[in-house]
């Protein structure tokens, strides 16, 4: 059940090192940010906190001289250097190796080299009294808290003219027991240092409004509240509400709750409907009012803004600056944009892999770069947006470009296409995300894990989603991601094909038109359809699905698209539109690509769930076939 | 087989197995990997799946592949009538715990079996592939047979007749 206290300290520690890079590399754009300055200083005072609380002694103490470093920087006495960040980088990939359980040994010269950047520039502490009031969280008392301890515990450092703040106390009439209205204030020795201060309440932080001033120093203006919580990120605005950390296994439990309740709520109705009773239809349909919510809610924890990622490939671009030898920019657009927590754990892997081949094949290298008239830095572009019920996520660079030439003789020379094969330009750019073309030959030191890109395509077909090259020589690269916006639950369109149900993704459909008398009868003739003006493909879904059931006597054609392609389907009927809970199909039928899962309807059967990104490419490779 | 064998299911040990008919041939599945014998309800068709699975149904809210040991057996079908049962079982697939159903004719009991009553397959006279069949056994008059779950399902994983479309 509960994870044990360590395992919570790893999983927090590992939040703040990400928290802490991503402030170093921020820092390094915008060094006078003061705000960055103070995250990057709590996330490492958190930290090293937390390390020695939890028995990490090696990493507290390899932090201490790190935080001190932090601390003058925030005092306004040490200015943030590139050589600071570069090593505050360092230090930060140290802590996580520790964290592993990796070696202290590299520690030491990361000390030294930091003594060695600040020596001299520290000056002593400046010998006035310390002036601190704080403020804990009004709800601390129900949450454990002992503001007794608290002052016993500063009272041992010395603490001094300890008075309540009484400011906050309401009328009797209103006093809650056990809320906390009180703060105090008081004098602190003056050879105390600031952080053994903020030590005292490294347990009690949350909600903590604190103020700590030598005294006489140039007035702190800051009300006590002002100080957000312990770890407010960098330009994190949303971020300084209350949050709650839960293990990702409860939120797959929850979800399959849901998924149940939506299935028997779905049975509840038609039930209902068939009795009538109007008290029992009311009932019947605030259930489903409050299942559809749940539904809504339970996924929208699941989702997981982009930015979340993009961390690790900010540290990549910037590890790739001094690797190459090049200067590489990343621009990240859209990062609040949402997916499924599953969603973007998947995607971390390719869009690294991408990333660094953009990097590595796709940028030239300044000189280059500005003997085209290009700008000497090149830019990787990622940006992520929705567009429907899917998320587009693009990765561009403005670099040399594909040359088709040299993929078309590769994939040759490795075997994937015969000498003489005809293809088109996006067959050849399409031919980089094969399975075998990226092998030993491109994987250099940064492609690392000799993982392809064709890693790109299977998380992708994972997904149920769909990618495409485009490329212009000289102008760069661009591949494109589109996924669905979640995994667990959809809205499907149920219809009926030769007596037999099966749901259609609702957010994939366009639109739903009669299919033509004259192409109905005859299954050998046209496979196109003038929709709007439009030819679009069709396929017979009775003969692809092996239907022996009697067709309707009015059959339909659901037009669906992937991407930019649209294929119509034909139906029999079409029953309505639902919620549908994906399950996955077991490794028994996983191999029968037409279906992405299958799903428990209303009265109990199961339908399979037609995958269309499968089906329009199907639709369009016989398509293009036939007209070879 | 590589795939992790539940003990039970083995054949050498002593082990409770539940007996079923199939193709008029008595067959016993061990009762560990047992979850539960269900009448059938709608059977959803699979199109284009191998004939070893060519359903899915739901149990309990979960969708679970409905399997024919017949076909690898080579056994004799005959429709579904009043006696028909499946039995849902807890079996590995690609060593993740799965949950799949088999078609039995008839389920009759569930019955002790002494390892030491079991027999090789013999190599001669059999009708069903040895590969996959454990061991056989006697039951009073009755032979009775163990299939090899895991081989039969391992064969079928990832499986798609070849003969039909698939995209």
């Amino acid at each position: 059940m509960a994870a044990s206290a360590d395992e919570m300290f790893l999983i927090e520690a590992r939040l703040l090192t990400e928290s802490l890079e991503a402030g170093l590399l921020d820092m390094q754009e915008r060094p006078g940010d003061k705000g960055l300055i103070d995250s990057v200083f709590r996330d490492l005072h958190t930290l090293k906190g937390s390390g020695a609380m939890f028995g990490h002694a090696e990493l507290a103490h390899f932090l201490h001289d790190f935080e001190t470093a932090f601390e003058t920087v925030r005092e306004g006495k040490l200015s943030v250097s590139p050589p600071l960040v570069k090593l505050g980088l360092r230090a930060c990939d140290h802590a996580v190796s520790l964290l592993d359980g990796g070696p202290p040994g590299p520690g030491a010269a990361l000390l030294d080299e930091l003594r060695a950047l600040v020596s001299g520039e520290l000056p002593q502490g400046a010998g006035r009294p310390w002036r601190l009031s704080f403020r804990l969280a009004p709800d601390c008392l129900v949450l454990g808290a002992r503001p007794q301890a608290l002052l016993d515990e500063l009272r041992q450092l010395g603490a001094d003219e300890i008075e309540p703040i009484l400011d906050d106390l309401p009328e009797l009439a209103d006093l809650i027991a056990d809320r906390l209205y009180i703060g105090w204030r008081m004098t602190l020795p003056p050879d105390l240092t600031e952080e053994a201060i903020r030590e005292v309440f490294v347990f009690n932080d949350e909600g903590l409004a604190l103020d700590l001033a030598r005294e006489g120093a140039s007035p702190d203006t800051r009300p006590p509240g002002e100080e957000a919580g312990p770890v407010a990120p960098a330009g994190g605005g949303a971020r300084d509400r209350a949050m709650m950390r839960v293990p990702a296994e409860r939120l797959d439990e929850l979800m399959d709750r849901v998924g149940e309740l939506v299935i028997a709520e779905a049975r509840l109705a038609e039930l209902v409907a068939a009795d009538g009773n109007p008290n029992l239809v009311a009932v019947s349909e605030e259930i489903k009012r409050l299942a559809s919510g749940m539904r809504e809610t339970t996924m929208s924890i699941r989702m997981t803004p982009i930015e979340t990622i993009t961390g690790r490939f900010r540290r990549l671009v910037h590890d790739l600056n001094d690797q190459l030898g090049k200067t590489i920019a990343l621009v990240v657009e859209g990062e609040e944009t949402e997916l499924d927590k599953t969603v973007i754990e998947l995607l971390a892997d390719p869009l690294l892999h991408m990333i660094r081949n953009s990097a590595d094949h796709g940028l030239e290298d300044a000189a280059s770069r500005l003997a085209m008239g290009k700008p000497a830095t090149g830019t990787i572009r990622l940006s992520a947006r929705y567009s429907g019920a899917e998320v587009a996520i693009t990765l561009a660079d403005d670099g040399r470009g594909l040359d088709l030439a040299r993929i078309r003789a590769k994939a040759v020379a490795r075997g994937l296409i015969p000498v003489d094969a005809d293809l088109d330009e996006a067959a050849i750019r399409a031919l980089i995300l094969q399975p075998g073309f990226s092998t030993a030959e491109s994987v250099t030191e940064l492609s690392g894990r000799g993982v392809g890109m064709d890693v790109v395509r299977r998380t992708v077909d994972q997904l149920r989603g769909s990618v495409e090259v485009d490329s212009e020589p000289g102008h760069g690269t661009r591949i494109r991601m589109r996924l669905p916006l979640t995994l667990a639950i959809i809205d499907g369109l149920l219809v009926e094909i030769g007596g037999e149900r099966y749901s259609i993704p609702l957010a994939a459909v366009e639109h739903i038109i009669e299919l033509p008398r004259e192409q109905a009868r005859n299954s050998n003739g046209m496979r196109f359809l003038n929709v709007r003006g439009q030819l679009v493909p069709f396929l017979r879904m009775r003969d692809l699905l092996a239907s022996t059931g009697d067709p309707g006597p009015f059959q339909k054609v659901v037009v669906v698209t992937a991407g930019e392609l649209r294929v119509g389907l034909t139906v029999d009927r079409i029953i309505g539109s639902s919620q549908t809970v994906i399950k996955q199909l077991s490794p028994l039928h996983s191999a029968l690509k037409t279906f992405s899962g299958a799903t428990v309807l209303g009265d109990g059967s199961v339908a399979l769930i037609l995958d269309v990104p499968q089906l329009v490419a199907f639709g369009q490779a016989r398509d293009s076939m036939e007209a070879a | 087989m590589s795939v992790p064998t539940h003990p039970a299911a083995r054949g050498r040990a002593d082990a409770t197995m539940v007996t079923l008919s199939l193709g008029d041939e008595l067959v016993a599945v061990p009762t560990a990997i047992l979850r539960e014998v269900i009448e059938p309800g709608p059977i959803t068709r699979v199109p284009n799946a191998p004939g070893f699975a060519t359903g899915l149904i739901n149990v309990r809210g979960m969708v679970v592949p409905l399997t024919d040991l017949r076909i690898p057996l080579r056994m004799p079908i005959r429709p579904p009538d009043a006696d028909t049962r499946i039995l849902v079982l807890d079996l590995p697939l690609e060593g993740i715990p799965a949950i799949v159903g088999i078609m039995a004719e008839q389920v009759h009991e569930v019955t002790e079996v002494a390892g030491a009553a079991l027999d090789e397959v013999p190599s001669v006279g059999a009708r069903w592939p040895r590969r996959f069949v454990q061991a056989v056994g006697r039951k009073g008059p009755r032979f009775f047979i163990i299939p090899d779950l895991d081989a039969i399902f391992a064969e079928h994983l990832v499986g798609a007749d070849p003969s039909r479309p698939n995209l």
